[in-house]
């Protein structure tokens, strides 16, 4: 049998799709299904949050006494709790809570710590100087004890935890914003950019910072998952959120003493907290792979 | 026109070597030494030496991408060594440079269209509409097709790449093009395609070039007068075919006995240098070279030769040839 071969040239044609480095990185992204699991888990927990009044007949605060402390049934998914509160309905709105919390104090700390990054890797000297002590200062302390001291001083409440938590992760950020300047500063499209007479505010922003955010986004998304973590952690130690406050770690801690009585009160929210950092990790870990430089050509 | 375009005066770039705890300065790497040249306009002067004897870092200092140590870099009439760094960025738009790494010097988050547009809108040229017909223009000049516009850096080949290069370099129709081995990372046959287009460049805009190169022939090729650099010094200046034909200092002439002849036949005469380039950081005294002289002298180890014209243009340092 005469097998003809033919070959197939790939002549790029003037109007095929463009493609940018955003939009490979998108497509190695897609096919990346540990990321999509954890978009998935992320964004039912992100539905069942905005929709939680229409989800859930009761209301997180209010419970009947009468009912403490039952188990899971039809009427309440994930039991109830000893103030007779609908378990679910508390896990629903402390999604809420949560993904605020990691959402809103990474955004602060990845603002607050690009800038002070781009600040010290690219004038160095004293800025440099300045700028990296203090960011040693601060990682000298665990941070979470760093965030305790924090809300101490600032008191006790949601907004506070959301506030110590985005300040204690400023130079997690910073350290990475700086030292990827570093590199890029010495790099040959730097210098052209300076040779045709570019500012500095504009290599900074057209050069620079682009360049920069692949490993900020990937390290902002794993850096939601510890900050729910620390957040519940200062909610679990009384200096987060405030009862009756539906948050997580506060919800462990006001349980903790019904866990073997009514296990539901403890393992439902402590799920929930596992289930979100795993999603945001296995989404860090998949922009990881399609944004880093080193895994292409 | 033989007017000097560029005039360059006792240019030093020293890195201070820091040690110990405190960051004392224990010593400098001389990576320019007391550099002195001119390039006339409308020439191509090469620059040529070995790695690391300073040829990269002379082209940036006198462009001040690299501030310079010490020295006077005299552009078009202008002392640019005095200039405020606000003054020097607007008088960049007349002296532009094309580097050698194809693959590091174009940002890879930009596309075509962007990269060539940012010279015109860093200097405030035109609308956007006519920046960017120039810069489809510009992509034709050199050889590209304007639907390439959209792309980025990581769809072309590095010729293709190193033709974006000097694009850039072109869109602000600058006077002097310091081209920084331009060629050193492409392969043959598209070096020649390459070197072709600047020539070509040259004659239909006027252009002044200072082309470094570690490759004899490249430099041959496209150079009217060639310099030779040996750690972080300029040994001799001539042009290319009296300095091709009769080079006087010895270290030239080791240099170009190591040229390949496409010839497998020719009888050459190698000279073999003996031992390795010193460190700039700890030079030899006197004349840089005479550890590895065939014929140094007691003066050559004491006394630094002067930089001298020993007729017709044809300037050496080396004491076995007085002016």
């Amino acid at each position: 049998m005469a097998e003809t071969h033919v070959e197939t040239v790939r002549v790029q044609q003037p109007d095929e799709p463009v493609s940018s480095p955003w939009r490979d990185a998108w497509r190695t992204l897609r096919k990346n299904r540990m990321a999509i699991a954890g978009f998935v888990i992320i964004f039912v927990f992100v539905l069942l949050a905005l929709l939680a009044p229409y989800i859930t007949p009761y209301a997180y605060d209010k419970g009947e006494l009468i009912d403490k402390n039952k188990p899971p049934s039809a009427e309440h998914w994930f039991g109830t709790d000893y103030n007779g509160r609908d378990v679910f309905t508390r896990v629903i709105y402390g999604a809420q809570i949560s993904l605020r919390v990691g959402l809103f104090s990474v955004i602060g700390s990845v603002i607050a710590g690009t800038f002070l990054g781009l600040l010290a890797g690219y004038y160095g000297r004293w800025v440099d100087m300045i700028i990296s002590r203090l960011f040693d200062i601060m990682l000298a302390f665990p941070s979470i004890l760093l965030a305790i001291a924090i809300v101490a001083m600032l008191g006790p409440s949601l907004e506070n935890a959301l506030l110590a938590i985005a300040i204690v992760n400023i130079p997690t950020y910073g350290r990475l914003v700086r030292s990827r300047v570093l590199s890029l500063k010495e790099e040959e499209f730097v210098m052209a950019a300076k040779a045709i007479g570019s500012k500095n505010s504009r290599i900074i922003l057209q050069h620079i910072l682009p360049n920069s955010l692949a490993p900020i986004i990937v390290t902002g998304t794993l850096g939601i998952a510890t900050a729910i973590l620390e957040a519940a952690a200062l909610g679990f130690l009384g200096l987060g959120a405030q009862p009756p406050q539906p948050e997580w770690g506060l919800m462990l801690s006001d349980s903790r003493q019904y866990i073997q009585k009514a296990p539901w009160t403890v393992i439902f929210p402590g799920l929930s907290i596992m289930l979100t950092v795993l999603g945001f990790n296995l989404i860090g870990d998949g922009l990881r792979d399609a944004l880093d430089p080193r895994m292409k050509h | 026109m033989a007017e000097d375009l560029l005039i360059v005066k006792n240019l030093k770039k020293y890195y201070p070597i820091t040690g110990g705890v405190f960051g004392k300065e224990i010593g400098v790497v001389k990576a320019v030494d007391d550099v002195s040249f001119t390039v006339k306009r409308g020439e191509t002067l090469g620059l040529v030496g070995e790695s690391g004897c300073g040829k990269s870092t002379t082209g940036r200092s006198l462009l001040r991408l690299i501030e310079p140590t010490a020295g006077e870099v005299t552009f078009d009439g202008v002392n640019i060594t005095a200039l405020t760094a606000d003054e020097m960025r607007r008088m960049r738009r007349h002296m532009q440079i094309v580097f050698q790494d194809p693959f590091a010097s174009l940002n890879p988050r930009h596309n075509i269209e962007k990269i060539l547009e940012e010279p015109l809108v860093v200097h405030g040229i035109g609308t956007p509409a006519e920046r960017k017909k120039r810069v489809r223009e510009m992509l034709e000049v050199v050889g590209l097709s304007s639907y390439h516009a959209q792309r980025y850096p990581h769809q072309f080949s590095g010729g293709q790449r190193q033709r974006i290069g000097i694009a850039r370099a072109l869109m602000l129709n600058p006077k002097l093009i310091v081209a920084d081995e331009p060629v050193s990372a492409l392969d043959v046959s598209i070096q020649s395609q390459v070197l072709n287009l600047m020539q070509d460049l040259q004659r239909e805009l006027g252009l002044t070039y200072l082309f470094i190169a570690h490759d004899l022939s490249v430099v041959r090729h496209i150079s009217d007068r060639v310099g030779v650099m040996y750690l972080g010094r300029l040994v001799e200046l001539a042009d290319s075919e009296t300095l091709y034909a009769h080079p006087l200092h010895p270290y030239t002439r080791a240099l170009l006995s190591a040229v390949p002849s496409p010839d497998p036949d020719a009888a050459r005469e190698r000279i073999i240098l003996q031992g390795d380039v010193p460190s700039p950081a700890n030079p030899p005294g006197g004349c840089t070279f005479h550890t590895r002289c065939p014929h140094v002298t007691e003066e050559c180890r004491s006394v630094r030769p002067a930089f001298q014209d020993v007729g017709g243009g044809h300037f050496i340092a080396c004491h076995l040839y007085k002016a």
